[in-house]
């Protein structure tokens, strides 16, 4: 069998495109919709950039006072003989990153039950509970930290509660998402065993959840880690309050190690945290739902 | 001894294979059980040296309880159902100087995601495995990618108020470094998942190669590239609500005045506006995001 090109010819072009317009082009109104966007986002960033003087000469002599002074006052990292310091300051930041995830998991477990559709009845409690939850992680974690500060004083203690408050709203969230999306027939195998609420939950429900908890508290503790590094600066505790005490002395190049520190530490706690979440549970690839509740 | 001769071997080789397993399954849980109670210990001597590192008290706590509810209490005024109007605009007193700085924040992530998207977006081709063809530079837009989303924001914040001043400029380029460092990453990882059959496709058509990159690539990442955006517009809001704390702009700023001087009823105030914005804005993108892209169909 021989297979022959046909010849398409400009007529047959035109044919078709009188014939199905929309193969072709997308209709004229839809298209200046799609132009309206563009030339408004581009008018309101322009306003933007004339409001706060990005347009101005006083933009430029910033630049110009960030490449010479800022990034050439950094170079090279000095502050050696504070290193013991800091790298104590390092562990209370991480001590309080893990406090604050292992308070706010425990909080929240029992309550997402209560957030879960599936789990709970009554309407207004399962919506009151989600809604409560996001009242909780609106606010950012510095909000709250400066908030406890004021309760509690200063020190690790109030960025743990900062840390805790805001993942209660988060696991409660992410927990109780979990737990929607479980396979119903399980729990109905305890069920028809004569197993009573308690069972269900220990047999039916937690085998199911437990492994992508898991893995969502371990990268919340890998994220509250890069949190936790700056609560300090309003004076919750950890490395920030260092960090921001040289930053604001101008100890830009003591400053500068520091945040070499912070990065290297970061690192380290990701590579463990993924390390372990193989280990643990075989999550190779980072569950999807869990990129879109957090900050990359 | 009766038995039944077909039935009989049988019967034999289940019993060694039920034995085998069940030897085989203790073992597997023997194993099983030493693994989690090695990490249950390390995991607890971690929580113990957290606990001291932190000099964490349960009574600081307790006593921290009270003082914290006659915060909440101060934060909120009485406003009573009689004279309304009046206690309400007692309490939002401020209310010119506070929305004025909302109308800033909200710009300043704005501009901060615009900027951040566009270079970062920039970046992202050449942080794209199979886009870049020169390894160093795929490897310096990979590293100049990373220092930019590792520093929190805050601390970019503190050091562009040292170069220009106090005030929004700092902030919205503090979120810009961010933004960008996060988005092309994100954006990067788009790039590298695209199917290389449209442009097949279009090139067997004739097209040239700004007709793969207008009709092949472009379809296929910019659904992507928008969810990105207006999620990351959601974040961005939420960290220029807190850069003003450094001198950075925005309402951070009168939230942290507010807090500094005792002004209770003024922090209750400032946390409503934010509170309510940050659930608007999160309620709005949704909605924006799901109309922008729900025609076109995720790619991957």
């Amino acid at each position: 069998m021989t297979s022959q090109l046909i010849e398409i010819t400009e007529a047959d072009i035109a044919e078709e495109r009188a014939r199905n317009p929309g193969a072709f082009a997308a209709p004229l109104r839809e298209r200046m919709k799609a132009w309206m966007a563009w030339v408004a986002a581009t008018a309101l960033t322009l306003f933007c950039l004339h409001r706060f003087g990005f347009l101005s000469g006083d933009f430029l002599h910033g630049v110009a006072k960030f490449g010479d002074t800022v990034i050439s006052q950094m170079f090279p990292p000095t502050g050696y003989e504070s290193l013991g310091m800091f790298l104590k300051a390092i562990g209370e930041t991480v001590a309080m990153a893990l406090l604050g995830t292992l308070l706010g998991a425990v909080v929240a477990l029992p309550l997402s039950f209560l957030a879960a559709k599936n789990m709970t009845r009554s309407r207004p409690i399962q919506f009151g509970t989600r809604r409560g939850a996001d009242l909780l992680r609106s606010f950012d974690y510095l909000i709250w930290a400066l908030i406890f500060v004021r309760a509690v004083g200063l020190g690790p203690l109030a960025g743990i509660m900062a840390i805790a408050i805001v993942e209660i709203g988060t696991f409660i969230k992410l927990y109780s998402e979990a737990i929607e999306n479980l396979d119903r027939k399980q729990i109905d195998g305890v069920t028809s065993l004569g197993g009573n609420g308690m069972h269900r939950i220990w047999f039916g429900v937690l085998p199911q959840v437990l492994p992508m908890m898991l893995s969502n508290t371990l990268y919340m503790f890998e994220h509250n880690v890069r949190s936790a590094s700056i609560l300090g600066i309003v004076g919750a505790g950890g490395i920030g309050f260092l960090l921001g005490d040289r930053l604001r002395a101008y100890e830009l190049r003591e400053a500068c190690l520091i945040i070499i520190l912070v990065v290297l530490t970061v690192y380290a706690i990701d590579y463990l945290s993924k390390f372990l979440r193989e280990q643990l549970i075989g999550d190779h690839k980072r569950r999807e739902p869990i990129d879109d509740a957090v900050q990359v | 001894m009766v038995t039944n001769p077909n039935a009989g071997p049988d019967v034999s080789v289940a019993r060694g294979v039920v034995a085998r397993f069940e030897k085989q399954y203790a073992v597997y849980r023997r194993k099983k059980q030493v693994t989690m109670a090695l990490f249950g210990g390390v995991f607890a001597l971690c929580v113990i040296t957290a606990l001291i590192t932190t000099k964490f008290s349960l009574w600081t706590l307790v006593e921290g309880i009270p003082r914290a509810s006659e915060f909440l209490a101060r934060m909120l005024p009485p406003i009573r159902l009689g004279t309304f109007g009046q206690d309400f605009s007692a309490w939002y007193w401020g209310a010119g100087e506070w929305f004025n700085s909302l109308l800033n924040t909200l710009l300043m992530a704005y501009l901060a995601t615009i900027l951040g998207t566009l270079i970062g977006g920039a970046i992202s081709f050449f942080a794209a495995r199979n886009l870049a063809h020169n390894y160093l530079v795929y490897w310096i837009a990979r590293r100049v990618l990373e220092i930019a989303r590792t520093v929190p924001d805050i601390v970019w914040a503190l050091l562009f108020v040292f170069a220009f001043g106090i005030g929004p400029v700092a902030g919205v380029l503090a979120i810009t470094t961010h933004t960008l460092g996060a988005q092309g990453k994100l954006f990067a990882e788009v790039n590298e998942n695209i199917s290389p059959l449209p442009l097949d496709g279009i090139r067997a058509s004739g097209g040239n190669w700004f007709h793969e990159m207008r009709f092949g690539v472009l379809p296929q990442v910019l659904p992507n590239y928008l969810s990105y955006t207006f999620w990351r517009f959601e974040l961005n809001v939420r960290s220029a609500t807190i850069v003003g704390f450094v001198g950075a702009g925005g309402i951070g700023h009168d939230l942290f005045t507010a807090v500094q001087l005792l002004y209770f009823a003024d922090v209750g105030a400032i946390l409503l506006i934010i509170v309510a914005t940050i659930m608007a804005i999160d309620m709005l993108s949704e909605k924006i995001r799901h109309s922008a892209i729900g025609k076109a169909s995720f790619s991957h």
